[in-house]
């Protein structure tokens, strides 16, 4: 079982306040990814949970028992950290042995526990080693490997593969995905990068400035973001943000600014039409903004001055600009374009994400 | 070094090299050469007949030999080793875990305790020695080794502390961190993590601590005063300068053999003692 409860969690370092009111249940077996940028306050959640800082006020549980004022010995939590923290004097089986052997295991179940972790990680050949014999992805390993032998009830992952360069990152990924289904023990994990929160995640948290910004499956953040924040975070390249007045002619909600005329499509306008503000961000991802061809309504379609070309491979990516503001559009590799053209582009009606300019809440 | 003309090597790096080795290594081969000349040879007037003050032909042990005969060097040596090495591990003990707790404990005014604890190392011993000589008579501590174990450690832990203070901050805090949630106890992460970790450091401020208190002076002429309890710089000093007759080969023969288990200590633990100043902590 790892069942952890986040209720009205708060951090307070003197005036700074780092975390604000938090809550979250997370379920067990699941993998839940905190994400956000540095500084958010996904990191000391993390280190609340794991009993590493005091929490300000309210109560974390796991397993429905507050464990607010438990040393981190007597959670039954396994960290694995950014720098992987191998204790530098121990070879890899003291290592991996030390949690077993501080919580008093018998020798032959240690030894099964570290073999058997070896074994999932590939490292069995390693154990004799000392941590500075090792390249950045072995030790990773080991890193995992200690967490693994504690059999505990939660895993905790602090930015375990940013100190690994990119192809072995992308590697580890599918390896800890991999390890968590066959282990199934429950685990949050914290990153900045939004394709390991994507990838990795059955449930993603986005945090920002100590607030949680929405929590949802990876596809609902990316497909329906609660605010501006999100919908820019989530998503490589990033989401156009384009800031437009709404006007209504003809029965027809239009968004309009300098270089943009969008008639909203009816499900869109609808929603619009009940909201007071009349200023709004107009929202589309990249890869839903496509060069128009003779089907594509007059009503969706933009003129762009190809500013910047990035070819690569399976797409083009396209910097346009559009009136005052700039254009990423994300097209079919076999698109004949040159730099300085001006295409026409369309945008999928269905993908348009409508933001109020002032709170930044979707409408 | 960049690449260059070898002259400039040689001008530049090697010469300037020599110069310095033979500034610092002449006084030990001075004293080498003196402990082991004939007494006529060292006390012949300079304009003699084959004078030659940085060679000799008959060299001779004499001066070992009336070192262990006629003085008490032996016990000197004993008392000196005995003395340094006790309050060597008394200043570690408190020096380790001083610095552990102003590095990584959190308590109010860690920081002005950190800078109190400096300070008293900048009291200079030349005043300190005062107060502390009626301190060692009112324990009736006077003349025992126990009089410089005990005040040896008044400039020793600060020291100590100071340098572990500043490794400690260099060892990663997740390696504590990551034991307590392994299952041990912050004592337990301190002893089976940190201090392995540490082990340079604590070396290296051991070194040192035992090179300052075998080579103290002050402390030991004031608070030692029978021939049998004295250290080997007091002993050899108070000893083989009788008025102002020096005896120069004894004296020379006294320094050499002091000084050799300091070097040996040195060149023992040198690589530990470089990481330990360094402050490498290799992951």
């Amino acid at each position: 079982m790892g069942q952890v409860v986040l209720k009205g969690i708060n951090k307070f370092y003197d005036t700074v306040h780092a975390v604000k009111d938090v809550n979250l249940q997370i379920r067990d077996k699941e993998f839940v990814v905190f994400v956000g940028p540095s500084g958010c306050g996904k990191t000391t959640t993390m280190r609340m949970i794991a009993g590493l800082e005091a929490i300000s006020s309210g109560d974390i549980s796991i397993d429905g028992n507050v464990v607010n004022d438990l040393a981190p010995m007597d959670r039954d939590i396994a960290m694995v950290f950014q720098n992987y923290a191998l204790y530098p004097h121990m070879s890899v089986y003291d290592n991996m042995a030390f949690g077993l052997k501080m919580r008093k295991f018998e020798k032959a179940e240690i030894e099964k526990r570290v073999k058997e972790a070896a074994d999932i990680l590939g490292i069995g050949d390693l154990l004799k080693r000392k941590p500075r014999q090792l390249s950045g992805g072995q030790r990773q390993r080991v890193a995992l490997g200690r967490a693994i032998v504690r059999h505990p009830r939660v895993f905790l992952f602090d930015e375990p593969l940013s100190n690994l360069d990119a192809k072995l990152r992308v590697q580890m990924r599918v390896e800890l995905k991999k390890l968590h289904l066959r282990l199934g023990t429950t685990a949050i994990y914290v990153t900045h990068d939004q394709v390991e929160a994507m990838t990795l995640g059955d449930r993603v948290v986005v945090m920002k400035d100590g607030w949680v910004q929405q929590v949802g499956e990876p596809l609902e953040l990316y497909n329906t973001p609660a605010n501006k924040f999100v919908a820019g975070f989530i998503g490589s390249p990033a989401m156009n943000f384009a800031n437009v007045t709404l006007t209504e002619t003809n029965g027809a909600v239009v968004a309009e600014n300098k270089g943009l005329r969008i008639k909203l499509p009816d499900e869109i306008a609808q929603r619009v039409r009940a909201h007071s503000s009349r200023d709004v961000t107009l929202g589309i991802r990249p890869e839903d903004v496509t060069v128009a061809g003779p089907s594509d309504s007059p009503d969706l379609t933009f003129d762009a001055a190809v500013e910047v070309l990035e070819q690569l491979g399976s797409e083009i990516i396209l910097d346009t600009r559009v009136g005052d503001g700039m254009m990423v559009a994300s097209v079919e590799p076999t698109t004949k374009v040159k730099l300085h053209d001006t295409l026409r582009l369309a945008m999928r009606p269905s993908r348009l994400h409508v933001f109020d300019q002032k709170t930044e809440a979707a409408i | 070094m960049i690449e260059g003309a070898l002259w400039r090597k040689w001008v530049f790096f090697y010469l300037p090299m020599a110069l310095f080795l033979i500034f610092l290594l002449f006084p030990f081969y001075w004293m080498v050469i003196t402990s082991v000349r004939p007494d006529g040879e060292l006390y012949r007037p300079w304009n003699s007949v084959n004078y030659n003050p940085f060679w000799t032909w008959k060299p001779t042990l004499d001066h070992f030999r009336y070192l262990f005969e006629e003085t008490l060097f032996a016990a000197w040596l004993w008392n000196t080793m005995f003395i340094a090495l006790a309050s060597t591990a008394i200043s570690l003990v408190c020096g380790v875990f001083a610095g552990y707790a102003l590095s990584r404990l959190n308590f109010p005014f860690a920081g002005s305790l950190g800078t109190g604890i400096f300070i008293t190392y900048l009291v200079p011993q030349t005043l300190l020695f005062i107060p502390l000589a009626e301190i060692i008579r009112n324990y009736r501590l006077g003349d025992t080794p126990w009089s410089l174990i005990l005040t040896y450690p008044t400039f020793l832990i600060p020291f100590c502390t100071w340098l572990m203070m500043g490794y400690f901050k260099a060892v990663p805090k997740e390696l504590e961190e990551c034991a307590r949630i392994d299952g041990a106890s912050r004592w337990q992460a301190m002893l089976y993590i940190v201090i392995p970790v540490a082990i340079p450091g604590i070396l290296s401020a051991g070194i040192f601590a035992f090179t300052l208190s075998w080579n103290e002076f002050i402390y030991a002429l004031v608070f030692l005063s029978s021939p049998e309890q004295k250290t080997v710089p007091v002993g050899v000093t108070s000893e083989l300068i009788r008025g102002d007759v020096f005896f120069w080969g004894p004296l020379m023969a006294g320094a050499l053999l002091g000084s050799i288990p300091v070097a040996i200590a040195y060149s023992f633990f040198v690589e530990h003692y470089v990481a330990g100043l360094t402050g490498s902590v290799k992951g």
